[in-house]
């Protein structure tokens, strides 16, 4: 079972309306989805289609591997509004980062979540708190 | 100089307290060791040959009395009594024990320091000249805006795990003092119909695929400069490969892709995060530069500079090698060797840094810098105090007047510290120095940058030395291959192959017969070295080498 992290701590994943990937058929235009989304995705492919996205997953096949805040950073920009979820390896240090990015949550599975109990990541969910960047972007 | 606000101190304490937690745990397991590294290095600690090294930033190589007092007293408290200044303005303790390390960080947040960033995939100390806000030639003091640039990298958000380290480095002058061509992205003021701006250069580097920066941006106007420099980092992170770490760095990524193809995507990612940046980023700029304005200047009458150097040889000769004009005249840049004859480059003892904390505070304005050749800088000294600050470095053993000459070698740690040499860098610079003491011939020979790497990762910039020598292992033998006639300066290029290596117990006569011929062939001693390779090319130097009959036998073979 996964579990989802947010500044609440854990809990589980209501999603239940599956995800797509951006090029399989019925995640056009126009079909309310979920996207699922490989750390090589390039966000610009996406930008005339995130009106009728509620929920985008972006996976991270390593923790060492940070391509995926930038994803989430530029999916935000391009003003996507819905739910932005970090999943897979994902490591507690890394909660504000994902936050920061854009992310609303990260989904990791059950072996990190009793490996890294919940208080390891409240303790970051003060992530508006010492964020340089938000600072000097205003 | 900058001083912390209450948000630098807030951070760096949080920050100590973060890697406490860490620490622990790595212990209970929470995070596996393959987790842990990469938290490790982007808090400066390296796992070296014999033990843990944590790397301190001094960001802009700036530093005050008080912060080089403390660098001593963590030396002596938490290190063998000595610290190790680096080629990228930092400094390296080698024998710190792990569970000491938080208390080391904490030391350093009490004196407005850090060790953030100096290591691991990310945006890295942000270098500068280290003669800024000195320098007679510079349009600006480069350093708030590297302030401003080590704010906007501390803990950036998307830029924690790139796919390879990220070095930047500026400079306010023509005259490039802090080698922005080898670096990720290089900044260089300059000002177009009287606007400021920067020059940007992205893609140099060295390591095992040396190359030049190449200009992504003649000039960016200076407000936009954040946003630019996320736009670079930001195309690079998803287009940098992660399937090979030695073709992971910006520069393979520009020369894959192509430096137009480049400029198309960061110009396009900055026209869209350009608008996120409100302003507030100019305001706490101008505050930054506030804090980097000049000292209030003690002016005094030079004379006693004039009739020291007319009396004294010994001052005359320090004077001219290691004193550089400043932007007063009553005032010098005084560079401070840490390369005496014989000694490690780069180390300085505690005892030596709590001289020159006495001797900035006395003479200096209490402020001191760190060179990536690895030497101290005093930058504010009036003129008439350089006789006095003479004689009590020479008591203390740092009256090297070398600045600049032979024995002035950059030097990586190489084997007897670093896991990943293939071949001692120490004692090869320090016997090339003893050897030219020797000879007598340092000041003869004049203007030389002799630089050596302990491996292909060219720690020790030696493709862009005038003399780069590169120690590798041949079967289990340190072999020393010599580049010739490159240079990190304004003009930067990647040396030469000489030829075939030399033995370990062959390179320092081998540099010997290079430097004789170049004094044989040069036009005079206006001609440097640089010069007078540039004039006459590889052929005489290979002879020198290699010796008129084994030339012979190459051209023949060729
Ligand atoms: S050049 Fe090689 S030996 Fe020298 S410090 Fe760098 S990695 Fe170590």
């Amino acid at each position: 079972m996964s579990v989802i992290v947010t500044d609440r701590g854990f809990g589980p994943d209501h999603w239940r309306g599956g995800f797509k990937r951006p090029e399989e058929p019925g995640a056009g235009p126009g079909i309310a989805v979920a996207l699922d989304l490989g750390p090589d995705t390039d966000p610009e492919t996406l930008r005339d289609r995130l009106d009728d996205v509620v929920l985008i997953r972006v996976r991270f096949p390593g923790f060492a591997d940070g391509r995926g805040f930038t994803i989430a950073r530029a999916l935000r920009r391009m003003g996507f509004a819905g739910r932005l979820r970090a999943a897979g390896h994902v490591i507690a240090d890394q909660y504000a980062m994902a936050r920061r990015s854009g992310f609303d949550e990260v989904e990791i599975d059950a072996d990190l979540a009793a490996r890294q109990p919940e208080p390891q990541w409240r303790a970051r969910a003060d992530w508006r708190a010492g964020d340089y960047r938000a600072r000097l972007r205003g | 100089m900058y001083r912390y606000s209450e948000f630098d101190t807030a951070f760096v304490r949080e920050r100590a307290a973060q890697f406490r937690a860490q620490v622990a745990r790595r212990l209970d397991g929470s995070l596996t060791e393959d987790e842990f590294k990469p938290l490790r290095l982007m808090n400066g600690l390296y796992l070296q040959l014999h033990a843990y090294m944590l790397r301190v930033a001094i960001p802009y190589g700036t530093l005050s009395g008080a912060q080089m007092r403390q660098l001593a007293m963590i030396a002596r408290r938490w290190d063998k009594g000595y610290g190790h200044f680096t080629t990228r303005q930092n400094v390296q303790f080698n024998w710190p024990r792990l569970e000491d390390v938080p208390d080391m960080l904490g030391a350093l947040a009490d004196v407005g320091m850090h060790a953030i960033q100096t290591s691991g995939n990310t945006i890295r100390n942000v270098t500068a000249d280290h003669f800024a806000g000195a320098a007679a030639d510079e349009i600006a003091d480069p350093r708030p805006y590297a302030e401003l640039l080590r704010q906007w990298s501390t803990d950036h958000p998307e830029f924690q795990f790139l796919p390879r380290k990220f070095k930047i480095a500026v400079t306010g002058a023509e005259a490039d003092r802090a080698v922005i061509r080898a670096h990720d992205i290089g900044l260089q003021l300059v000002e177009r119909d009287g606007a400021r701006g920067f020059r940007v250069l992205i893609g140099g580097g060295l390591g095992r695929t040396p190359m030049i920066g190449k200009v992504v941006r003649a000039f960016l106007p200076e407000a936009d400069l954040l946003p630019y420099v996320e736009a670079i980092v930001s195309v690079y992170n998803l287009l940098g490969r992660r399937d090979n770490k030695y073709k992971a760095r910006i520069k393979i990524t520009v020369h894959e892709t192509g430096i137009d193809e480049m400029r198309r995507r960061i110009e396009a990612r900055f026209a869209e995060i350009r608008p996120e940046f409100t302003g507030i980023d100019r305001e706490i700029l101008a505050g930054i530069a506030a804090q980097f304005a000049p000292p209030d200047w003690v002016a005094r009458d030079p004379a006693p500079f004039h009739a020291a150097r007319a009396a004294d040889p010994v001052f005359r000769a320090w004077a001219d090698t290691n004193v550089a004009p400043h932007r007063r005249d009553d005032h010098a840049i005084v560079s401070v060797s840490l390369k005496t004859p014989g000694a490690t480059p780069g180390d300085a003892t505690a005892a030596q840094m709590e001289i020159l904390a006495d001797l900035a505070a006395a003479h200096a304005y209490d402020e001191l810098r760190i060179s990536h050749e690895q030497n101290v800088v005093l930058p504010h000294v009036p003129r008439a105090a350089l006789p006095k600050l003479h004689a009590a470095l020479k008591a203390a053993g740092l009256g090297a007047a070398n600045i600049g000459l032979v024995s002035d070698i950059i030097a990586c740690p190489g084997m007897d510290y670093c896991a990943l040499a293939t071949a001692r860098s120490i004692p090869v610079a320090q016997e090339i120095a003893t050897r030219f003491e020797a000879l007598r011939l340092e000041h003869e020979i004049g203007p030389l940058k002799i630089k050596i790497s302990g491996c292909i990762n060219a720690c020790g910039h030696h493709h862009v030395g005038h003399i780069g020598i590169l120690g590798l292992d041949r079967a289990g033998v340190e072999n020393y291959q010599i580049t010739l006639g490159g240079s990190g300066a304004e003009d930067a290029v990647i040396g030469t192959r000489s030829g075939p290596g030399f033995a370990y117990d062959e390179i320092v006569p081998a540099i010997e017969r290079l430097l004789l011929a170049y004094l044989a062939l040069r036009e005079g001693p206006d001609e440097t070295f640089l010069m007078a390779w540039r004039r006459v090319g590889l052929a005489p130097f290979k002879a020198a080498l290699y010796g008129p009959h084994d030339t012979a036998e190459r051209a023949d073979a060729a």
